[in-house]
Order: structure tokens, then C-alpha cells, then sequence
């Protein structure tokens, strides 16, 4: 098997199923997918990690027709509130990109695939969510 | 009001596309127009703020008065996303405030020829591809259309679907009339880039780009620049009846920026700081959002303006969908919304547009606004934001001195 990377850090594989991990504050429990510097709700510079729900709802999308060069398109990007806490955007597959076919609401769960492979072989492997 | 800053004089350029022009011949049209608009020249001039986006690092500001004059003051180079325009005015207004100036002009311009999507961003292609980790995210690889979009037209898509989620009465179509009203605007106002009206099925059955925003409900990338002469009032007493006659007063200058919220921190939140800005701007001013007569908004993408029409309290809260299938925003409506044509046509030259909203108004409030001229106005409101985020409101009114 081809050695694998996660395209971002917040995405955890290789550690039993894949999820999405958070930095925790301590202060005040805000949830960054980025590094900080210091927590920007609370100012507390302590921080934890968290493992995420791969499970939530679909609070907004845009399905995109005209994209970046080299992506396929059309494609739905979706802002989900994951159950227990954190937001996210990914893109939403497992149904067509059509407005019929996506709803505000919608229960999803994560799910990963391989988004590309470098001149060594490894593979990036990213995460998107579909319809649960 | 005693210690009020008003406008003296503005001009802007007709927004549009200007190859045989470079942005310093933009932004002296403009500037010059707007000192002659207030019957004065740059060497009444105490300082000056210069909000162009894209040239920042090069001393943009230094450069236009070596074509409009050097008289050594102050010259702030500003930049703020798309907030930018109003930032400078705002920094000449500020410093009237302080009484380091009784005079200043502001200047907001942007030459972006046909620049296509901004908000790609992100990892460019290498020689050589090999996977690393680099970044505060991690990320080996341009994430764009991959972990969803960041481009402009989706991002404003995915906020106004949002507030589909969290109000209902809110879809494609009612989107779609914001773009409608804003197009047929345009036709009234020679200055837009675009003057051509679209029935709301042209509208809808335009190109998508980003659902639910087609081409049409996305502004146009352009060149344009437009200024604007503040002034004390203490200074504006000793001018000249006709100056004092067609001074607009600044009754609140607002800028905010982005509070945290969680939702924030995935993609920025255009609520958050237009409410409190605008709930600032209401209280400073003592102007209710009823009594507006006429409001020009960012409505980069019409997306973008609906959701504004809570923000900004023109509707009900929870009813702009409501509001534009009553036709509240449009020039006839309760609260006319960008009679200007809006960004969507009048085009959006980025650091010209938070001051050539501030001339729209000021023209209104003159009664000098022609074919398109709101009846008897006395108040108006501008607003832009830029992501990343900052949000700028300036209520004007009609006031005697």
C-alpha cells in the first residue's frame, strides 16, 4: 500500500478510523482547525487536542460551476456543524451536484479519499462528507 | 454635531475597463474633479488618505500627488480588503476629529482590468511534487475544490444559503430579484459599468457560477476611482454660501471588524460586524433604519445584499426575503437599496467603491442625481465590507449650516 499523507493536519488517518481533530482552548473550549497563537474568543494561550464527531448537519452550500483550474466542476461545497461541536467546509459528494439533490439540514457523515499523489508515491488523502 | 466633519466635494470616474489608462490617471480624474466639486484645490488640503488595494507597498498615495501636488502633508496609504475605500475616508475624517487638519481628501481606486475569480489563494504548482506539510493548517496541497471553495462567488453563495437555513422564505429566486433590481438601476445611471436591464428568468437562466449566484448576480471585476473632500465644520462656516449649500453632513463613520464566532473561523461571518456597525452607526447618528431614504450596500454578490437588508435593519429581522419579494430595496420601495445599479453593475473597482457609495449619496442628497435622483432625500447610509473582515458604515444627511 502506497504511503499516505493527510492533505491537512486537522485531519487524522493512520490512528484507527479517520477524523478530524481540533485545537481545543482551555479557557473557553473555542475550536480552531488552524494553529494559534492564542485562543481569539478568550485570549488563553493554552491549548488541547480534540477529536471531532465525523457526523453533523448541513448549514449552508454552493455548488460550484466555474472552479480553479484542474478542479473538476460541478462540485458542492457545504459548511457542516458536526455533532458535539466545530465547523467545517468540505466539499459534500455522494449525491448529485443539483440543488434537488442537496438540502440546508442534511444529516452527513465524513468520509476520505485520495485527492492525489506526489513524485514519491505518497498519496494525500482528504475528507469530504456525504448524505448518512 | 458641533465638531461635525462633512463633504465638501466628490466625484468618481464612470466605473469600467481602462487599457489605455494606468490607475494614477484614474485616481487624479477623480481626485481633481472632487476638489473642483467642492470649490477648492489641494493646497487647501491638510492630509490625505489614499485606499487602493492591489498597489498598497507602492506608495500609491505619494504617487498620485506627484500628479495632483506636493504640498507635504500627510498622506496615509490604506488598504482593507474591500472595505478599503471607506477606511481612507474614514482616516481623513478621523483626523479632522483630532483638529490635526481642517480639510482632506480621501481617494479610493483599484485598476483590476479583467482579473477573473479572486479567493483562489493557496499552493501554487512545483517542479518537482513531493507532499509536505507547510502552514498553519498542515495542508500539502492547494486545498481549493477539494476541502470546498474560498472563492468569491461561493463564499457570498454559502452565507446567503445560510441565512436560507437559519430564516426560510429565502431561495434561488429571491436572490436572483436582488440582481434584477440592481441591473435595472443601473440603466438610470450613466456612471455604472454596466447600464443594461435583465427580466429575473435572464437573471436565473444566466450562467451559474456558484449556485445559487449565476453571472449575473455577481459583480463585475473593473477599473474606477472616486474621492471626496471632508471638511470641519468649523471651516465650512467660512466658506461660501454655495459650499455650505451643497455640504453633506457625516452624521456616524463606523468601522468594525470581525468578533469571534465559531463558524468564523471556517469562513468569515459578513454578519457579525455589519450589525454592529450598523447598530454604531444608528446610535451615533440618532437616524433610525426607517428613516433612511436611500442605502447603497455591498452587494458584491446578490447573495450578499439580501442577507444585508437584516443586518442593516431594513426589514424585520428574519423577513429580507420578504422585503425584496415586496420590493421594499427597489427605487420606488420603502427603503430604496443601490439605485446606483449596485456593485452588481455599477461595478466594484475595489478600493474605489467605499467612497463612490459615499459620492452616490452625497449626489442624492444634493438633489444633483438626475434621471435617478430619490425624491426629496435627506439620509442615506454606505456600507461595504471586506473580507477577512472589516466593515465600514457612513450615514449622511442633509443638513443646513
Amino acid at each position: 500500500m502506497a504511503k499516505q499523507i493527510p492533505i491537512v493536519d486537522y485531519l487524522v488517518i493512520g490512528d484507527g478510523e479517520p477524523h478530524l481533530e481540533a485545537w481545543e482552548s482551555v479557557d473557553s473550549g473555542a475550536l480552531y482547525l488552524d494553529r494559534r497563537n492564542a485562543d481569539a474568543k478568550s485570549g488563553g494561550t493554552e491549548f488541547r487536542r480534540r477529536r471531532l464527531e465525523s457526523t453533523g448537519t448541513v448549514r449552508s452550500f454552493t455548488i460550484v460551476h466555474r472552479g480553479v483550474p484542474g478542479v473538476p466542476v460541478p462540485y458542492v461545497s457545504a459548511l457542516v456543524d458536526l455533532d458535539g461541536g466545530g465547523v467545517v467546509k468540505s466539499n459534500l459528494t455522494g449525491c448529485d451536484p443539483t440543488p434537488e439533490a442537496v438540502s440546508l439540514g442534511m444529516k452527513v457523515k465524513m468520509t476520505t479519499f485520495v485527492a492525489g499523489t506526489d513524485d514519491d508515491g505518497t498519496e494525500a488523502v482528504a475528507f469530504a462528507f456525504e448524505p448518512a | 454635531m458641533g465638531d461635525a466633519v462633512w463633504v465638501l466635494g466628490a466625484n468618481m470616474t464612470k466605473f469600467g475597463r481602462y487599457p489605455g489608462m494606468d490607475s494614477i490617471d484614474l485616481a487624479s480624474q477623480a481626485a481633481l474633479a472632487a476638489l473642483a466639486d467642492g470649490g477648492v484645490t489641494i493646497h487647501d488640503m491638510g492630509v490625505m488618505a489614499a485606499g487602493t488595494l492591489n498597489e498598497v507597498a507602492s506608495g500609491p498615495g505619494q504617487r498620485l500627488q506627484k500628479q495632483i501636488g506636493q504640498t507635504g502633508i500627510p498622506v496615509y496609504n490604506v488598504a482593507n480588503a474591500c472595505a478599503t475605500g471607506a477606511t481612507a475616508l474614514r482616516t481623513v475624517y478621523l483626523t479632522i476629529k483630532a483638529g490635526e487638519a481642517d480639510m482632506g481628501l480621501a481617494v479610493g481606486w483599484e485598476k483590476m482590468g479583467k482579473m477573473g475569480l479572486l479567493g483562489a489563494g493557496g499552493k501554487g504548482d512545483r517542479d518537482r511534487k513531493v507532499y509536505e506539510p507547510s502552514g498553519r493548517y498542515g495542508s500539502v496541497m492547494q486545498v481549493e475544490g477539494i476541502l470546498g471553495t474560498g472563492l468569491m462567488p461561493g463564499v457570498f453563495a454559502q452565507a446567503g444559503m445560510e441565512y436560507a437555513y437559519e430564516h426560510g422564505g429565502v431561495g434561488f429566486e429571491q436572490f436572483a430579484k436582488v440582481a434584477e433590481k440592481n441591473h435595472e438601476h443601473s440603466t438610470l445611471n450613466p456612471l455604472a459599468q454596466y447600464q443594461k436591464a435583465f427580466t429575473l428568468d435572464q437573471v436565473m437562466g444566466a450562467e451559474m457560477m456558484s449556485y445559487p449566484n449565476t453571472v449575473l448576480m455577481c459583480c463585475p471585476t473593473g477599473d474606477g476611482a472616486a474621492a471626496a473632500v471632508l471638511v470641519s465644520e468649523e471651516k465650512l462656516k467660512t466658506l461660501s454660501d454655495e459650499q455650505r449649500r451643497r455640504a453633506v453632513r457625516v452624521s456616524a463613520s463606523v468601522l468594525t471588524s470581525d468578533p469571534w464566532t465559531e463558524r468564523d473561523q471556517v469562513q468569515p461571518d459578513v454578519n457579525t460586524l455589519t450589525r454592529e456597525a450598523a447598530d454604531k452607526a444608528y446610535e451615533i447618528s440618532g437616524v433610525d433604519p426607517q428613516d433612511l431614504d436611500l442605502v447603497e450596500l455591498h452587494d458584491c454578490f446578490a447573495t450578499a445584499e439580501l442577507v444585508h437588508y437584516d443586518n442593516l435593519r431594513l426589514c424585520a429581522p428574519g423577513e429580507a426575503g420578504r422585503f425584496i419579494d415586496e420590493r421594499g430595496p427597489w427605487r420606488d420601495g420603502t427603503i430604496p437599496v443601490n439605485v446606483s445599479g449596485g456593485l452588481i453593475s455599477k461595478g466594484h473597482p475595489l478600493g474605489a467603491t467605499g467612497i463612490a457609495n459615499v459620492y452616490e449619496v452625497t449626489t442624492h442628497l444634493r438633489g444633483e442625481a438626475g434621471d435617478r435622483q430619490v425624491p426629496d432625500a435627506k439620509v442615506g447610509l454606505t456600507h461595504v465590507i471586506g473580507l477577512g473582515s472589516a466593515c465600514g458604515i457612513h450615514v449622511l444627511e442633509k443638513a443646513t449650516i
